[in-house]
């Protein structure tokens, strides 16, 4: 793309993708805000005109707020947390020569083909369920009382069901980015008389700092908007609802679009501080 | 302190026998290099001496102590790869820091050697730098630089020129001999430039096939090959090799002559040919000349020989020169 002429070609043949995108992003962002500042239910006298900031007020004034702020970064965080640690030492293991390597890759990989409403509903019935669980039986043969997940932890439990979900995307990212780190540089580090923690510590470590900083970026976008997890297993309650999941309440259960649209902007909103913040601190990892 | 002896050292990936038996005797301080074709073993020999492969059978004597089963960091040894291996995510300070900081040396003493390196190296200036933002010749230096902190007894340098210009080559060969001087310590060299062997060592140790062919001083093998394979090996153009009828007059199976152990005349001398291709250097021109009785022959003369292609001229071998080989291509 040197020339003037190539250059606007380019602009030209790329402008209804670029239209079309900015299009479906913008319509509903600018609906989303339109609603925010009116008072519209549905159910309840229809579009009852504008109410200036008071949506906004009410959504974050509602005794559910906060809780919904510090269940959802709960989340966030547990899961990446259990993703990135055991999604290193999984990628470990998997770089080793062994043997059935093939089908051992896939079968770690699996849980990510699985629907977020599926892998919950199966987590919910076939292992957590407190009568005929897998977990309940295991609980019974060792002679404990089995663990009621979804009621007595309900906020673990679905910490589990998500990095279940999710721990296969950072193995494959981290394995790939094992995979290509120089077998010199390890054997130049045990011969500068580094063992085994060391030489991941300072050698591997390092090397999976980038690969680490993908998988919180991302992971983090989707983990912020999980919703069929807690949908299935426990609708909410036992506080398990999410800043997601309060939006989806205002507005369907309560019918309240007003409400829930500013609901959508904090949310926005939420998204965009941590994506700054994440930028911030792992960001000088991607130049690098 | 590194004298490094081999015994009967065997290496077999699966079933392949990369290196069938080797003894090799490398005394304190010696500049010994490992030369032979790509694949002979080169490499896996000095891993061994590492400590980075298992041996088979066999044992590593480091300065008398059996290290056959020690671990690479508890040898003493320094390695300088052929990729360099620099840690490109610490700067070229914490990467010659590196070895002494596994050491846990204090920060005051790593600090004094770590300058003290960089100045043997002229890398004062590149401290703070990424192996990233360094030429080859300076990621080379680091790479040295990471090996000499910890003086070791001795270094092993796998190809560490392979990736430099041929000035540069020139320049770090130098350098690396002169470091060699400076520090006394043993260095084992791997190269398959013959040039390089012959320049920097005080020992070669020619590799064919994971096999010892020869080791000994570079006159030693170049004046007296023990075999046909080292003859041809050493020297740059390769060595002439000629049987059948020439080789009869001598009464061996196959005679060889280096092109530089000719003369030249355009009007008599032994063997008539014509002339092939004539590489001019400036200060030596080499002939491709294609002989009848003795075949195809590479053959030096001074820069104003005069000759072209097609011309016809005579070439008789010096008879002092002439290096004799039985059937079996051992020097006779
Ligand atoms: N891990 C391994 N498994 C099986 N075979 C190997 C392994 N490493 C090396 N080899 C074989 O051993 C032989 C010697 O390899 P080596 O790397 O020592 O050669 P080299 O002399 O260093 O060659 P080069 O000059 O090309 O670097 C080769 O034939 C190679 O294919
Ligand atoms: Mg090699």
């Amino acid at each position: 793309m040197a020339t003037q002429s190539s250059r606007s070609a380019a602009r030209l043949m790329m402008a209804p993708a670029v239209i079309l995108l900015l299009g479906w992003m913008l319509v509903p962002l600018l609906m989303t805000l339109w609603f925010s500042f009116r008072a519209y239910l549905p159910l309840r006298g229809g579009d009852q005109g504008f109410v200036g900031f008071d949506n906004y007020v009410r959504f974050v004034t509602s005794s559910a707020f906060w809780p919904s702020i510090v269940t959802t970064l709960a989340i966030v965080v547990g899961a990446l947390a259990i993703c990135i640690i055991f999604g290193v030492l999984l990628a470990i293991l998997l770089d080793q020569q062994m043997w059935g390597q093939g089908v051992v890759r896939i079968l770690i990989i699996a849980p990510f083909f699985v629907m977020p409403t599926v892998s919950a509903l199966v987590w919910k019935n076939i292992f957590m369920d407190p009568v005929n669980g897998l977990f309940a039986h295991l609980w019974r043969f060792f002679g404990a009382d089995p663990i009621i997940w979804l009621s007595d932890i309900p906020v673990a439990s679905i910490i589990l069901i998500v990095s279940w979900q999710w721990l296969p995307f950072a193995t494959l990212i981290l394995l790939t980015a094992i995979q290509s780190l120089d077998t010199e540089q390890l054997e130049a580090a045990e011969m500068d008389g580094a063992p085994v923690l060391k030489r991941f510590w300072f050698i591997v470590l390092p090397h999976l700092g980038r690969a680490i900083t993908i998988v919180i970026l991302i992971q983090t976008i989707f983990l912020l908007s999980i919703f069929a997890e807690i949908f299935v297993t426990t609708g909410g309650a036992f506080g398990t609802r999410t800043l997601t999941y309060l939006i989806f309440q205002r507005v369907l259960e309560s019918q309240n679009v007003g409400l829930g649209s500013a609901g959508g902007v904090y949310a926005i909103i939420l998204a965009n501080i941590v994506a700054i913040f994440l930028m911030r601190i792992v960001g000088k990892n991607l130049d690098a | 302190m590194g004298s490094i002896r081999l015994e009967g050292v065997h290496k077999a990936f699966g079933n392949v026998n990369v290196i069938p038996n080797v003894d090799l005797d490398i005394k304190d301080g010696e500049f010994v290099v490992f030369v032979g074709p790509s694949g002979c073993g080169k490499s896996t020999l000095l891993r061994l001496i590492a400590g980075l492969e298992d041996l088979t059978k066999g044992r590593i004597l480091i300065d008398e102590q059996n290290v056959t089963n020690a671990p690479p960091a508890k040898r003493g040894l320094s390695m300088v790869f052929q990729s360099y291996a620099l840690y490109p995510h610490m700067t070229v300070y914490n990467n010659i820091a590196f070895p002494l900081k596994m050491a846990e040396m204090d920060k005051a003493t790593i600090d004094q050697k770590v300058r003290a390196a960089a100045d043997v190296l002229n890398l004062n200036d590149y401290l703070d730098r990424r192996p990233g933002q360094l030429s080859g010749g300076q990621r080379q230096r680091v790479a040295i630089g990471r090996a000499i902190v910890r003086e070791p007894s001795a270094f092993l340098f796998d190809e560490p020129l392979s990736n430099l210009d041929a000035a540069l080559r020139v320049n770090m060969r130098l350098e690396i001999t002169e470091l060699h001087q400076k520090l006394g310590a043993t260095m084992i060299y791997v190269t398959h430039d013959q040039v390089e062997a012959m320049t920097m060592a005080d020992k070669i140790v020619v590799l064919q096939a994971g096999n010892v062919e020869q080791f000994g001083s570079p006159l030693e093998l170049y004046n007296k090959p023990a075999n046909r394979f080292v003859a041809g090996f050493i020297g740059s153009p390769k060595m002439n090799f000629v049987a059948g009828a020439p080789a009869a007059e001598h009464g061996v199976h196959e005679i060889g002559v280096r092109p530089e152990h000719f003369d030249l005349s355009t009007t008599d001398g032994k063997w008539k040919g014509t002339v092939g291709v004539a590489e001019h250097l400036g200060s030596d021109t080499f002939l491709h000349i294609k002989t009848d009785v003795a075949g195809l022959l590479t053959v030096r003369a001074d820069g104003e020989f005069g000759v072209k292609h097609g011309d016809t001229v005579y070439v008789t071998p010096n008879p002092d020169k002439i290096y004799k080989f039985n059937e079996a291509g051992l020097a006779v």
